[in-house]
């Protein structure tokens, strides 16, 4: 591989995208951001479960039967996510309740599979490693991103902090009610990927 | 890649397969007195929260000193005295599905959809300068995907709701989930429950008409959750009936009644 350990963090947030470029973890990303502080648990979390499954896998790459490969790295994933989930209910006990399954559903995360299988199989553990921490980041700015515009306007708060006071407590700002639904965040993740795409032309598809 | 003999893949998986079980119940066994803790203080906060006591500023322990857990027996609606049953160290949930503390549930009572039922249940007294100001009750039901926790906090006329606190549930977040909004919650307040000695209390579609007498009787259902709406009546059904609460609260008032006689 060509890349510098720098380039293997920064490309995937913007070049390569998992979301925007890959289109893949989509599912959480409509799920969890709903919220700035939910969509930022998720995104700690599933940074460290991409990192540490690609690591992983990266170091035992050698002794992984071609036949069984996908198994064993559902097997490494599933026990970090477990891990992850037992960690959040013992020490943020409330945001465990409010994440309560889509932390479990990390695992379906197609991020985490994603980057094990395609680049921690063929690539060694600190640049898996590495690997795995951008791709987080770049999961990370998509939906913080998305969750502050569907927070913003559909709740009228940031990180929980009323910006905008609502009709219902009193206040001038009628909420967006479309974008307190999961579905909204598939028509911004489109704004995004378009934007993106814009601004990188090399990342648009040629029919 | 190694050659690959036959046998190769079994031993990596089963080695993999050792190597992660025994991480995840290290992590199970390691961290459950911290998560039990984390649960028992989410379900008093939920209690102080159906009373109407809950205060962000002031710690959860020190508003729970003035409530007193007691242990009831649910078909004689009589209290269980402490060297019994310890109120402490009751798991209520466990009880239902133990063949001594716990009974089958016959289908055609069973509006809750719970199956299985304790056959002691605790109960919360909340105590104002040494008089009963409210009792909050433990009940749960069936949703859409899964058995909702709540805690009912009733005045002391045992009629009046006062607050309720869905603490628990694995429904549809944004759907059935909305039990835990806690502006829907509030619309409990002040509802009666029993109108000629039977339950009346349920959810209806939409938000009741204020102005018909059956209003007191009526919760707003949950708009596109149904069948979560439908758990809920089921359960308040259930838990307030005669195989619930109901003999309790009788108790109660007979004993009210006695003491208001005497004093």
């Amino acid at each position: 591989m060509a890349e510098t350990k720098i380039e293997l963090l920064t490309l995937s947030v913007f070049k390569r995208n998992p979301i925007a470029l890959l289109i893949l973890g989509i599912c959480s990303s409509l799920a969890v951001t709903g919220q700035m502080a939910t969509a930022l648990v998720m995104t700690i979390c599933v940074t460290l479960v991409t990192a540490f499954s690609s690591l992983t896998i990266s170091i035992v790459r050698f002794q992984i039967p071609n036949t069984v490969r996908i198994g064993i790295q559902i097997m490494v994933a599933a026990t970090l996510v477990i891990l992850v989930d037992q960690i959040l209910k013992a020490y943020v006990f409330d945001l465990s309740k409010q994440l309560s399954i889509y932390v479990g559903l990390i695992i379906t995360n197609c991020i985490v599979m994603g980057r094990a299988e395609g680049f921690a199989m063929s690539n060694p553990p600190i640049a898996s490693f590495l690997d795995g921490i951008g791709n987080g980041l770049g999961y990370g700015f998509i939906l913080m991103t998305v969750s502050f515009i569907r927070e913003l306007l559909g709740s009228g708060s940031v990180f929980g902090y009323e910006i905008l006071k609502l009709a219902s407590n009193g206040g001038w700002y009628i909420r967006n009610g479309f974008l307190v639904l999961p579905a909204s965040a598939f028509f911004l993740i489109a704004l995004i990927i378009w934007t993106i795409r814009t601004l990188d032309p090399q990342q648009q598809e040629k029919d | 890649m190694v050659d690959i003999t036959a046998a190769k893949p079994f031993y990596s998986v089963l080695i993999l397969a050792f190597a992660c079980s025994a991480l995840v119940a290290g992590a199970a066994v390691g961290l459950r007195p911290i998560q039990e803790a984390n649960r028992q203080l989410d379900r008093q906060k939920n209690i102080l929260y159906a009373a109407g006591l809950y205060n962000e500023n002031t710690p959860v322990d020190e508003l729970f000193t003035g409530i007193e857990t007691r242990v009831i027996e649910l078909a004689s609606g009589k209290f269980v005295d402490e060297e019994t049953i310890n109120p402490s160290n009751y798991n209520q949930r466990k009880a239902a599905f133990t063949s001594d503390l716990g009974t089958a549930i016959e289908k055609d009572i069973d509006t809750a959809g719970i199956s299985r039922k304790e056959k002691y249940s605790l109960v919360y007294l909340v105590k104002k300068d040494g008089k009963l100001s409210e009792v909050v009750l433990p009940v749960r039901g069936k949703g859409l995907w899964s058995t909702m926790y709540a805690y009912v906090a009733i005045d002391s006329d045992l009629n009046t709701i006062r607050g309720v606190s869905f603490y628990e549930h694995g429904e549809t977040p944004g759907l059935g989930g909305e039990v835990e909004n806690r502006s829907w919650q509030e619309r409990w307040q002040g509802k009666q429950i029993y109108k000629d000695e039977t339950v009346a209390l349920k959810l209806v579609k939409g938000s009741p008409d204020k102005s018909s007498p059956e209003a007191a009787y009526q919760i707003d259902g949950l708009s596109g959750a149904t069948i979560t709406s439908r758990g809920v009546s089921g359960l308040l059904e259930f838990w307030f009936g005669d195989h619930g609460f109901k003999p309790f609260l009788q108790q109660l008032q007979a004993q009210k009644e006695k003491d208001n006689t005497n004093g």
